[in-house]
């Protein structure tokens, strides 16, 4: 990879992009069947897998905590999901992305609800494109939603980053590399930040109105969060009820009924939390 | 379970003195405790300086060596940091692999002088794709008093601009002495601010960190510009709060290079 000449030409990024656009991303909820929860993101070249196990018995039990559940969250990069390989198993970086990201998701999940046990966040970066951190926090934070873990609402994450002097939304490999500045940020649905980190070079100014543009960012990805959810469970409501209505002989649709209503009232909650 | 009694007592004690507007040790929410820095304090290290910030107490020491440069970047020297959490520091500190707090705060350090361009790597350069210039940096914590970040952070700026690259001892370079002094170029320092419930506080000791919320770290540069930022702890932070954060920093910064960087 080298640098290229320039990163924006008519207001245009490498990709084709505009400055505050982001990279298409698509959400499938559900792809894994062991775990409790999982999700599958492609965001631009990023693919990525998340998987969510709990609440469950906390091991070692020492880690249990007598009032809330711990959440533990493993960020790993598979070997083969960069140019040069990398070496597997967790790294200094890993840890700390691990670290971070459990972070920004501990503040919407209802960890008091479960005491002595354990929510075990697994994310996989398959294939790696610049901003993974943030791909694997939307993908961990559909994944819990997907596992019916209570939370107040979602995480979404964002980064923002500056080159040739501009801010740009959503860094895609090359802008990352030769960038003068990178910055994921995640929030809630409500707008409170719970993951920023910077690095890079930045002037206040930039600083303030990076923040504004990766809580844009963000808004637009919980969109696509909160739809690949509704997707998921409509489809599980329609292929629900066709054995319910098949059954010829004895109609019993007073049940009926009743199941379907729970059904979907189940399924709203988890929609529009 | 012990902890945890401890904790809701302090907790309670220190939330009733912040609604009276004040902190466990006198001081206002924006003030930094007393800050002692001395420099070549090791002589077998190419440099080195230790802070008192408070209780907090550290050492910070730069070794340099020859060695080879990452394949991406053949003719750029190389910085290595490291932060130890010494188990004499504080009874929650362990002996074994550094935890991920210990990795954070080393990142972030390393961050803070990379993205700064404090250091002219290119300088370090001794054959392009061969040799150059290893910078490790080592930074002990010997008592942990709260604010490890900004004591490390400081230390380390401290240290480095005090570091001679041992040329003699290892034969390379035209200088016949080991006293050709680091590029420096710039000088971030750390500034941690951290919430307890809705106050901003800087510089917390360790007992407001044990009941703080999140900490938020921004290193500012010698010309005000942020070259990193960290967040670090789970509760959320709301922009109002960050953009506090971030004009505190900048005038904390400013005051610290001043009094303790500025040569």
């Amino acid at each position: 990879m080298t640098k290229p000449e320039s990163f924006i030409t008519n207001g245009i990024r490498i990709d084709g992009r505009k400055p505050e656009e982001i990279r298409p991303i698509t959400i499938e909820v559900g792809v894994l069947d062991r775990a409790d929860g999982s999700c599958y993101i492609e965001h631009g070249l990023n693919k990525v897998l998340a998987a969510v196990y709990g609440p469950r018995e906390v091991h070692p039990r020492h880690m249990q905590k007598p009032t809330t559940a711990i959440v533990r969250f493993r960020y790993n990069m598979a070997s083969f999901s960069v140019e040069e390989r990398k070496r597997p198993g967790p790294d200094r970086r890993s840890v700390e992305v691990s670290k971070v990201s459990r972070e920004a998701l501990e503040p919407v999940i209802f960890t008091e609800y479960f005491p002595k046990s354990s929510i075990d966040v697994f994310v996989e970066v398959l294939q790696a494109d610049a901003g993974t951190r943030t791909v694997g926090i939307n993908a961990a934070s559909v994944a819990l939603a997907d596992a019916g873990i209570p939370m107040r609402g979602l995480v979404s994450a964002c980064a923002v980053g500056k080159v040739d002097g501009e801010l740009v939304l959503d860094l895609m490999k090359e802008e990352d590399n030769y960038g003068e500045a990178d910055m994921p940020l995640a929030m809630t649905q409500t707008g409170e930040i719970t993951l920023l980190q910077m690095d890079g070079n930045l002037t206040p100014e930039e600083f303030e109105k990076a923040i504004e543009m990766a809580q844009e960012g963000c808004k637009r990805i919980y969109e696509i969060q909160r739809n690949a959810l509704i997707e998921r469970y409509k489809r599980d409501i329609e292929t629900e009820e066709e054995p319910l209505e098949t059954p010829e002989e004895e109609p019993v649709e007073v049940e009926t009924v009743v199941e379907n209503e729970a059904e979907e009232e189940t399924s709203e909650e988890v929609e529009s939390e | 379970m012990n902890d945890d009694v401890m904790n809701q007592l302090k907790k309670d004690y220190l939330y009733k003195l912040m609604l009276e507007n004040k902190r466990a040790d006198g001081r206002n929410f924006e003030e930094y405790r007393e800050i002692e820095i001395q420099t070549d304090i090791i002589d077998k290290a190419e440099g080195s300086a230790s802070i008192k910030l408070g209780n907090t107490y550290l050492v910070a020491g730069i070794k340099i060596q020859p060695g080879e440069p990452f394949p991406d970047t053949p003719d750029d020297g190389v910085i290595i940091t490291n932060i130890e959490l010494l188990p004499m520091a504080s009874p929650i500190f362990e002996a074994g692999p550094p935890r991920e707090d210990a990795v954070e705060l080393a990142r972030v350090i390393d961050r803070g002088i990379r993205e700064s361009k404090a250091i002219d790597l290119k300088q370090l350069c001794i054959t392009p794709g061969e040799k150059v210039w290893i910078i490790f940096i080592d930074i002990h914590v010997l008592n942990d008093g709260g604010n490890i970040m900004d004591a490390a952070s400081l230390a380390t700026t401290a240290a480095l601009l005090k570091t001679k690259i041992p040329e003699k001892q290892y034969q390379l370079g035209n200088n016949n002495n080991d006293d050709k002094r680091l590029p420096i170029r710039n000088i971030p320092i750390a500034t941690t601010a951290t919430t307890l419930e809705n106050t901003i506080i800087l510089d917390p000791t360790n007992d407001e960190e044990q009941i703080a919320g999140t900490k938020l770290t921004i290193i500012t540069n010698t010309n005000n510009t942020i070259s990193a930022i960290q967040k670090s702890g789970r509760e959320p932070l709301t922009p109002t709060q960050i953009q506090h954060i971030t004009t505190l920093a900048k005038e904390q910064s400013q005051k610290l290079r001043e009094k303790f960087l500025e040569v």
